[in-house]
This record gives C-alpha cells, structure tokens and sequence, in this order.
C-alpha cells in the first residue's frame, strides 16, 4: 500500500491539474453520477413493470394514458424534461409550505425525478414489447394448465419476459449513464459538472475532459460486462447447441 | 402568430436552428455510417480495427462530454494546427469552432458510428447471389453498389436509420449547453427571465414531437419506396 501510495505520488508529481484536491471532485463527481442514475434506474424499474402490464391492457382508459406518457416522454429531449421538472416545482401550489421543499430545493432531486420518469418511458416499452413477444404456445399450456392470469403472469410471462428483454434493458441502462451528464446543466456536481469545474479552473479541456471520458468509458465497460455475464447466465438455454 | 409574452419568433428562429443542426449532422452521420460501414466489412486489417476502435470509443462516452471537448478544445487543437502551418508553410488561415460547427460536428461523429453499425448488419443482409449475379453482367463493383447492393441494403436499414435519427434529434437540444441558440436554450432563457417555465418548455416539446412525427411519415414513405416488390412477393409466399 505504502509503494503504491509512492508510486502514485510520483506519478502525479509532475503536473498541477491532477492534484488530490482535483482528484477529489471527480470521486464525488463519480458519486452523484452512480449514486443519480442507480437511483433512477431501480426507481423507474419498479415503475416499468406493472406499466408495462397495464400498457398491454385490452382497456382503453388504462391503454392510453400509459402510451401518452410513454410516447411523450421518449419523444422529446431529457434536457426538456429536466428543466420542466426543475424549474416548474417551484410552482406546485403550496408546495414550499410543505417539508418536501427543503428536499426539492436541492437539484439532485428534480433531476433525480426528471431521470426516473425518462427511463421508467423507456423501460416500460422495452418490456411491453418483450411481454408481447411471448410465444402463443406457452399462454395456451398455461390456460390449459389452468393457471389464472396473475399466475400466468408471475409463473410464465414475466420471467420469459425479463430474460428477452435483457440486451434492450443493458442498453438503456448504459443510455441512462450517458445521458445523465447532463444533470451538471442544473448545477449537479456529477463527473461531467467536476469535469467542467476543473476546465473552468485550469483552462485546460483536453485533460479535463479526455481524464472523465476514460471514467465514463470504463464504467460503461463495467456494465456491458454485467449485462453480457447475466446474458450467458441467464439466456444460456437460447444459445445455439455449438456456439 | 404566437406571441409567448414576444419570445414567439424567437422560438421559431430557434427551432429553424434545431432543424438545421438535426440535418446537417445526419447529412455527416450517414457519410460517415457508410465509411464506417465499409471499413467494418473490408478485408484489411487496418481499416477494421479503426473502424471498431470508432465505434467502441465513441458509444462508450457521454455525447455531452464529447461535445464540450471538441467545442472547448477543438480550439486550442486548431490553432495549434494552423500555427504549424504558419511556421512551417508560411500559410496564414484561421478556423474559427464556434458553437454551430462543434454541434454539428460532435453529433454527426456519435451518429456515423451508430449509422455504421445498421449499415453494416444491411449489408450483411443483401443476398450474395444479388453481388454475384450483377457481376455476371459484367457491372463494375461501383455500378453494383450503386444499381443493386445500395438500394436492397436501404431496405433492411431504413427502420434502424429512422430509429437513429429519432435519436439524434433529441440529441440536438445537447447544443444548448454549449451555447447555440437553438430552441431549448431559448426556451430556458425565457424561462430564467419570466420564471414561466411551462409557458416555454411545453411549446418546444410539442415541436419535437411534431418533427419526430413528420419524420416518422417520411420513414414510412421511404420504406414503402425501398420494399417495392417485397411487400407482394411475401403475400404470395404466404
């Protein structure tokens, strides 16, 4: 510990960007980042599953909103919902009254809201599609079974479900990472907003810049592997007998 | 016309902005998919690892962060590059990487290597007996890209190049960040300066999503184009 702590001094020994006090703001940077899009994901997750139920409802008035919702939150920027939310708390009646705007005063959570509803859009179609794409034969031998529906659901098509949706979930989840740079926009210090103070500071963007993009890119990597592990595990009974 | 308290028109210059930069770099996307493309599919080693050296390091970064490192260093690179060429050639130019170019430039460089990707699988897609058959009547390889590879390939990437530009399009509102006056940014200007920010953001929604409409129909007509004689041919089968 004691050689690599020297090692790494002497490695940054010799240039005055990446000092321990700059290191410092992108491990925290690094913390809202992770801590911003993990909260988002599981969030919106636990929304997805019974919209994505409910948007393959044979009922209208429970059809359509979920469609609107989806269709207008996956079709315009984040950047637009993210602003919405941030600027537009302020004007829930009565809402500074309440104890919840001492929590909404602080960015993190309206950015935190604005991200959950964009992935929860996101996901619920990803699993609508993965629901529907369940093959006819495996509902008959469920009814024939004699299995309810909510069983049905919880025994046959969901978990068949979960596993096909898989790839599209790793993407969206890799999306989300990107696309939660731009929450430094409203003030978050998250790895783009320390990437942005330390330009500001030394006026140098290749370093500032080139040094987050190497994070991004490795936590990116990070999650491709998860997905690509829990595919093998999880997918391996769709694999072809000599691949 | 719309007044929105006198931020109409601007808001309308803004979306014109948007367009413009949505386009433009669509324009650079699909040159660069097809580059990206080929060098995927050629033989030699070089163009292949480049190619996947692209696309690996591009979608693995935040385009946000792409895009302030262009825009922010793109200038310090370029005027190193034209100082070179002062001291070496005695040539005096100066390139100026305002806001628009960066834009344009950063989206059109994440796209390509989406676009590259869709592009590849088509291409992998159009039957090699089609290659085969046109080089018996003696086409030359560019006649056969042109007549027979290009037009069957569009077919199997329309819906992945409609899905990229739905994509790119939302992308657009990145611009803002970094100073363009695009709709978002005049949108959040008014919105700081009125403090009404449903008044501003929802209009701007609803023009995305009217684009994202528009185009969604001109998908439509363009696969409709490109399926000529595939539409009926798999009614027979049936």
């Amino acid at each position: 510990m004691e050689q690599l702590n020297a090692w790494f001094t002497e490695l940054l020994a010799d240039n005055s960007i990446f000092t321990a006090d700059t290191l410092g703001y992108y491990l925290d940077g690094l913390g809202s980042t992770v801590r911003l899009v993990f909260l988002s994901l599981i969030i919106g997750l636990m929304l997805a599953v019974p919209l994505a139920i409910a948007r393959g409802s044979r009922r209208k008035w429970i059809k359509w909103p979920i469609f609107l919702y989806t269709y207008v939150f996956r079709g315009t920027p984040l950047l637009i919902q993210l602003y919405l939310i941030y600027y537009g708390v302020v004007f829930i009646e009565g809402i500074q009254d309440t104890f919840l705007w001492a929590v909404l005063q602080d960015a993190f959570y309206p950015a935190l809201i604005a991200f959950t509803l964009n992935t929860a859009a996101y996901t619920t179609e990803i699993f609508h599609g993965a629901i529907k794409a369940t093959p006819r034969g495996e509902i008959e031998a469920a009814r024939a079974y004699g299995m309810s529906r909510a069983r049905m659901m919880r025994r046959i098509i969901m978990p068949s479900a979960f596993r096909r949706a898989l790839p599209a979930y790793g993407n969206e989840v890799i999306f989300m990472l990107h696309a939660s740079a731009i929450a430094s926009v409203v003030t978050i210090m998250d790895l783009t907003g320390a990437a942005r103070f330390v330009y500001a500071r030394f006026y140098a963007p290749f370093d500032a810049f080139l040094f987050v993009a190497a994070i991004y890119l490795c936590l990116t990597f990070a999650i491709l592997y998860l997905f690509r592990y829990l595919e093998k595990k999880l997918l391996a009974h769709l694999k072809p007998i000599n691949g | 016309m719309i007044d929105l308290q006198g931020y109409g028109p601007r808001l309308l210059e803004g979306a014109l902005v948007t367009v413009e930069v949505a386009l433009l770099s669509l324009l650079l996307a699909l040159i660069l998919g097809l580059l990206t493309a080929s060098a995927k599919l050629s033989r030699h080693w070089l163009f292949h690892r480049i190619a996947t050296l692209y696309t690996t390091l591009i979608r693995g970064v935040p385009d946000l962060v792409l895009m302030m490192l262009l825009f922010f260093g793109g200038q310090i690179g370029v005027n190193m590059f034209t100082d070179w060429l002062y001291y070496q050639f005695d040539v005096d130019i100066f390139i100026n990487i305002n806001e628009f170019i960066a834009g344009v430039v950063t989206i059109g460089f994440i796209f390509g290597a989406y676009m590259g990707e869709t592009f590849r699988g088509a291409f992998l897609a159009v039957e090699n007996g089609q290659i085969e058959a046109g080089r018996a009547y003696g086409m030359s390889s560019r006649l056969i890209f042109r007549r027979i590879q290009f037009p069957q390939m569009m077919r199997h990437a329309l819906p992945g190049l409609g899905n990229n530009w739905m994509v790119l399009l939302k992308t657009t509102a990145l611009v803002s960040v970094i100073g363009l006056s695009d709709m978002v940014r005049i949108a959040a200007e008014a919105t700081k300066a009125t403090h009404e920010p449903f008044l501003f953001m929802i209009p701007v929604a609803i023009i995305y999503l009217l684009i994202a409409s528009v185009s969604e129909w001109i998908v439509a007509r363009l696969q409709k184009h490109y399926n000529v004689g595939f539409g009926e041919a798999d009614e027979w089968n049936n």
